[in-house]
């Protein structure tokens, strides 16, 4: 179940139809619809003339972009150096088990995508977790449970 | 506009500013904006007009202040009141107090540590009075999203003189002599380099600024495009003027939208002011800059792989020769400089090549920003001469580790750099210096580490890094990295034997030497720099299967000490797996066969009582 | 014999760039790279992810030279490197060997079942494994991916992700539209093409090569074995097995 083909049609059009657009025209699609949908890379890679095959080389090289559809909270845990000396791989541990999915995976109800960042240069509010945009500095494991049930108050934590 | 309306605007500026007025600047970057300076700056206006001080005080929203520890931060000028850690609560008072009576709130007031002392002003505090703020300090006087206030601190001065009274070759003398150094991580010298792409032959020239700064721990670029984008661009001006060059891109890593927002508002600006565009100040030199922004990955960031990035080609370094110089962007010409290269060139011109190689060491001329991070008292941004020493830098500026916990190595380079230990503490910063000790200058990343950072987990954590970010081309360095990774969580896990080390070494010698580019070529050094200096460690691990520090799971054991105990239940109830049992008053215990050694009982504990070995 | 064919036929050409290759002044054409130049004047430089037909890639990195005067001296893919003037290489310094064998290892680790990276185990006398075999038998060398692009103009097939995470696949992984079925890159993969014929293993390096016993020669004039260059290691004829010397003072007694 994929976005509409004309939706990507209009950002596509937002630029030249070049080559050296492509990268600004993913980007955009990415910031939309929260991940490129096969469709999208089709439409891009036959408005560009680019291959298929270099649209997903150049999509999958990156990691803002992701294939498969996100969770409605991204949750981003920065380890970066200065966090990873802070504790930061602790709190990510929280955060898997609590959620009970890897890095990378959505959880099963679509609400949560845990992701990492290689360092937001937030250094002082180290370690650092961002969600839907907002830094949650000097985070401790023992936030980690509370903080998730903000953006889902009904449930209890799996790890309960 | 043209160069003398330019003056007289400027004079006009200073005089309108010339008014008495309380100027409430707030730190607004993006480590600020966490702490909620956006609302702090609000309620500051809104305060204003409640208490009918408009014509007494004006808020300034500015670019990074740099003492990220103390955020939010706000500086009332023209006096230099420092205020730290301002709350809402706090920002009634600080209008009628402060600004409508003079008085100063102490409980704002930044203390002195060992002193105890309340300074008011911010020049005296340590962690900037030991300083050299000439590029960054500005920062703290601007606004990113307002021209004027850079014209105002003299900007835009020095794109003036060298239109009226330099010629090309003199502008890349200038900078030759001025002995600046590429601040990226390099070291090669900018007037140089300029001067390659200068003499390359091509109908069309094209400049770069390298804002990707990949390396984790370190953001002193972002804050410098976010904070004071002007003068980045006047950097810019200078080098294509000196270059030839008519286009330039900012390339900007996906993960700063503030940098990207304010360089684009400070682009448009200076096009108003035609400090941009065709006839630039009504000469006949011509030259704009636009942005692209990067997509989330380190390897972007190695000068060839950019420009492939910018032509819509796949991020991947490119074998050279021929190098971006002779064949860059489209196959022309190309200079790429970092940030902080482009942010000094205004200040060489104006305040001439002279002065700027007499501060810093013979070889290292100018400042650097580094990002003190880490186990450190005073996180932030700092700038200092070349040749100070990594001593005064951690405790004279960074006032010292917290917790009163020993200092055991400080990584600067990034991944691509090295761990320098207590031994080296009075080494002078410069670019051969920590070449030398096994580690480099980098971007200026600098991540303390004190007795609880266990290194082999730090090695560990720097080759999973280069694994990831591997573009994977060179068998050498994709498999190289993975292989290394692999035997350090081997050794980390306990799993190391005899002779892993001296494997591990030919490993990480045959990675960098088969290596394409700067990654894998410097891939090694996270591992032969922590084996070099802290080898104890190491054989710790293999050995005795023990991890000193405290820190890698599968080799430590978590306790709770008797004598220390209060019988709180703190840590009782943190814990996930329920390892812990005991009563309110009576000694808890862990259950070591259901501990998954999380942490929480750690953080949780307020009197030292669990142990960790 | 070759040196005099490149007299006459390069008297013609205008610009010919002067390099020394371990100690040999070599003319080479600009444009030409250090693996060109050498392979000109009969050097041999192993190769693995290099094939005339296809774009240079520069991925395996066995075909190391050292250029450069120590202690400035580095090691680069002679396969990418633009000949310079005055460009000093060396193609078998200690450096160059000692790397080229962790390179071997390295592949080995991944596709142990191939003959051709058995072979240059053998020939580099790379003895051991150290690694923990993972099987993969894809060493994203980028023939198949260049083959597909290049020469059958399909593009169904290349490389994504990076780092460790690195793969070569269709688009989504899925059946392409590209692609049609020539198999041309099962053709040209070093890890298809040959399988290796030597003994059970009971390491992941074979070097059976190693330790042969020349029966053929008993029978034939020539090795029958599929070494990179027949006969020119010529260490199955040295090493000679009991059964070989017994064979022998039999004939001999004879």
């Amino acid at each position: 179940m994929q976005p509409e083909v004309a939706e990507f049609e209009t950002i596509i059009k937002k630029h030249p139809q070049e080559k050296k657009y492509l990268m600004p025209i993913l980007q955009d699609i990415q910031a939309k619809f929260n991940y490129l949908p096969q469709n999208a890379l089709i439409k891009v890679s036959e408005a560009l003339e680019v291959p298929l095959m270099d649209v997903v080389s150049i999509a999958t090289f990156y990691n803002i972009f992701s294939l498969t559809p996100r969770g409605k909270h991204v949750i981003t845990i920065c380890l970066g150096t200065a966090c990873h000396v802070r504790g930061a791989p602790l709190v990510l541990e929280e955060f898997k088990r609590r959620l009970n999915i890897r890095v990378g995976e959505t959880t099963e109800d679509n609400l949560f995508t845990l992701e990492t960042v290689n360092c937001l240069g937030a250094c002082a509010l180290g370690p650092i977790a961002v969600i839907d945009g907002d830094y949650y500095g000097q985070m401790k494991i023992r936030k980690v449970d509370k903080l998730i049930k903000k953006f889902r108050p009904e449930k209890r934590s799996k790890a309960e | 506009m043209n160069i003398k309306k330019l003056d007289e605007l400027r004079k006009d500026i200073l005089k309108s500013r010339k008014n008495g007025k309380s100027i409430i600047t707030i730190c607004s970057g993006t480590g600020c904006h966490a702490y909620g300076c956006r609302k702090v700056a609000q309620a500051f206006k809104d305060e204003i007009k409640n208490q009918n001080l408009q014509d007494v005080a004006e808020v300034r929203t500015t670019g990074c202040h740099g003492f990220c520890e103390r955020g939010p931060i706000v500086v009332i000028q023209p006096e230099g009141i420092f205020y730290q850690r301002i709350q809402l609560k706090d920002i009634k008072e600080v209008i009628s107090k402060t600004i409508k009576e003079k008085k100063i709130l102490d409980r704002l007031l930044y203390v002195h540590p060992q002193t105890e002392e309340k300074i008011v002003y911010e020049k005296e505090i340590p962690f900037y009075k030991e300083q050299k703020r000439i590029i960054f300090g500005n920062n703290g006087f601007v606004d990113p999203t307002e021209i004027k206030d850079y014209i105002a601190v003299n900007g835009y001065s020095a794109i003036a003189k060298v239109l009226q009274t330099m010629t090309p070759h003199g502008v890349l003398e200038e900078i030759k002599k001025s002995g600046l150094r590429g601040r990226g991580g390099a070291g090669f010298p900018t007037g140089y380099k300029w001067e390659f792409t200068s003499k390359a032959k091509g109908d069309k020239k094209y400049i770069v600024c390298n804002c990707d700064e990949g390396d984790p721990g370190a953001y002193m670029d972002r804050s410098l495009l976010e904070g004071n984008p002007h003068s980045v661009i006047e950097g810019m001006l200078i080098g294509a003027y000196a270059i030839g060059a008519k286009e330039g891109i900012i390339y900007v890593r996906a993960e700063y939208p503030l940098a990207v927002e304010n360089i684009t508002i400070a682009l448009d600006q200076a096009r108003e002011y035609n400090l941009l565009g065709k006839n630039i100040l009504g000469t006949d030199f011509s030259f704009d800059i636009s942005i692209s922004k990067g997509a989330g990955a380190f390897v972007s960031g190695e000068e060839s792989a950019l420009l492939a990035c910018i032509e819509g080609k796949i991020g991947i370094p490119k074998q050279r020769p021929p190098y971006p110089a002779q064949e860059g962007l489209w196959g022309k010409p190309t200079n790429i400089n970092n940030v902080e290269t482009w942010a000094n060139a205004p200040m060489i011109i104006n305040r001439g090549a002279d002065w700027f190689s007499r501060i810093g060491t013979e070889k290292s001329k100018g400042t650097k920003i580094f990002s003190l991070v880490g186990k450190i008292n005073n996180t932030g941004l700092v700038e200092v001469p070349m040749g100070i020493t990594l001593r005064e830098i951690i405790f004279d500026i960074g006032g010292g580790i917290p917790g009163g916990k020993e200092f055991k190595a400080v990584q600067t380079g990034g991944p691509s750099g090295g761990c320098i230990p207590k031994e080296k503490l009075d080494l002078p910063i410069d670019y051969e210096s920590l070449t030398e000790a096994g580690s480099m200058m980098g971007s200026g990343g600098m991540i303390v580490m004190d007795e609880n950072t266990c290194m082999v987990d730090v090695a560990k954590y720097f080759l999973n890094f280069l694994r990831d970010e591997s573009c994977g081309k060179c068998l050498s360095c994709r498999e190289g990295t993975q292989r290394m990774w692999e035997m350090v969580t081997d050794i980390s896990e306990g799993k190391g034997k005899e002779g892993d080390l001296e494997f591990l070494m030919a490993l990480a010698k045959a990675t960098r030497d088969a290596s394409m580019c700067g990654l894998g070529q410097t891939a090694a050094n996270p591992v032969l720099s922590t084996i070099r200096y802290f080898r104890d460690e190491f054989e710790a691990h293999i050995k005795d299967k023990k991890c000193p520090a405290g820190v890698c799971t599968k080799l430590i054991q978590y306790s709770i000490m008797e004598e220390k105990c209060t019988g709180c239940l703190a840590c009782l109830k943190v814990c996930p797996q329920g390892a812990i049992s005991g009563e309110l008053k009576k000694v808890h215990v862990i259950d070591p066969v259901k501990c998954i050694k999380c942490g929480a009982c750690y953080e949780a504990c307020n009197f030292d009582a669990i142990k960790i070995e | 014999m070759r040196l005099a064919t490149l007299m006459r036929l390069k008297s013609s050409e205008e610009k010919m760039i002067t390099l020394y290759i371990n100690g040999l002044e070599a003319k080479a054409e600009e444009g030409q790279t250090i693996l060109d130049a050498a392979r000109f004047y009969g050097l041999e430089i192993p190769t693995l992810c290099y094939h005339e037909g296809l774009s240079r890639f520069g991925g395996c990195r066995l075909c190391l030279v050292e250029i450069g005067q120590e202690p400035k001296s580095k090691l680069v893919s002679s396969c990418t490197y633009p000949v310079e003037e005055g460009l000093v290489v060396r193609t078998d310094t200690r450096r160059v060997i000692e790397t080229r064998k962790m390179m071997i290892e390295l592949m080995l680790s991944l596709a142990p079942n191939s003959k051709i990276i058995q072979d240059l185990a053998s020939k580099f006398g790379v003895k051991q494994v150290r690694f923990k075999i993972r099987n993969e038998e894809c060493i994203l060398c980028g023939l198949c991916v260049r083959m597909c692009a290049e020469q059958m103009d399909g593009r169904a097939i290349g490389f994504q992700k990076r780092g460790h995470r690195r793969k070569i696949s269709t688009p989504f992984d899925i059946r392409s539209e590209e692609c049609r079925l020539c198999g041309g890159c099962i053709y040209i993969c070093p890890a298809c093409q040959l399988r290796c014929q030597g003994p059970q293993a009971e390491t992941a390096v074979c070097n059976a090569c190693l330790t042969m016993d020349p029966t053929c020669l008993d029978h034939y004039d020539e090795l029958q074995c599929w070494m990179y260059d027949v006969g020119r290691c010529g260490t199955c004829v040295r090493e000679k097995s009991e059964k070989s010397e017994k064979k022998e003072q039999t004939r001999a007694s004879k």
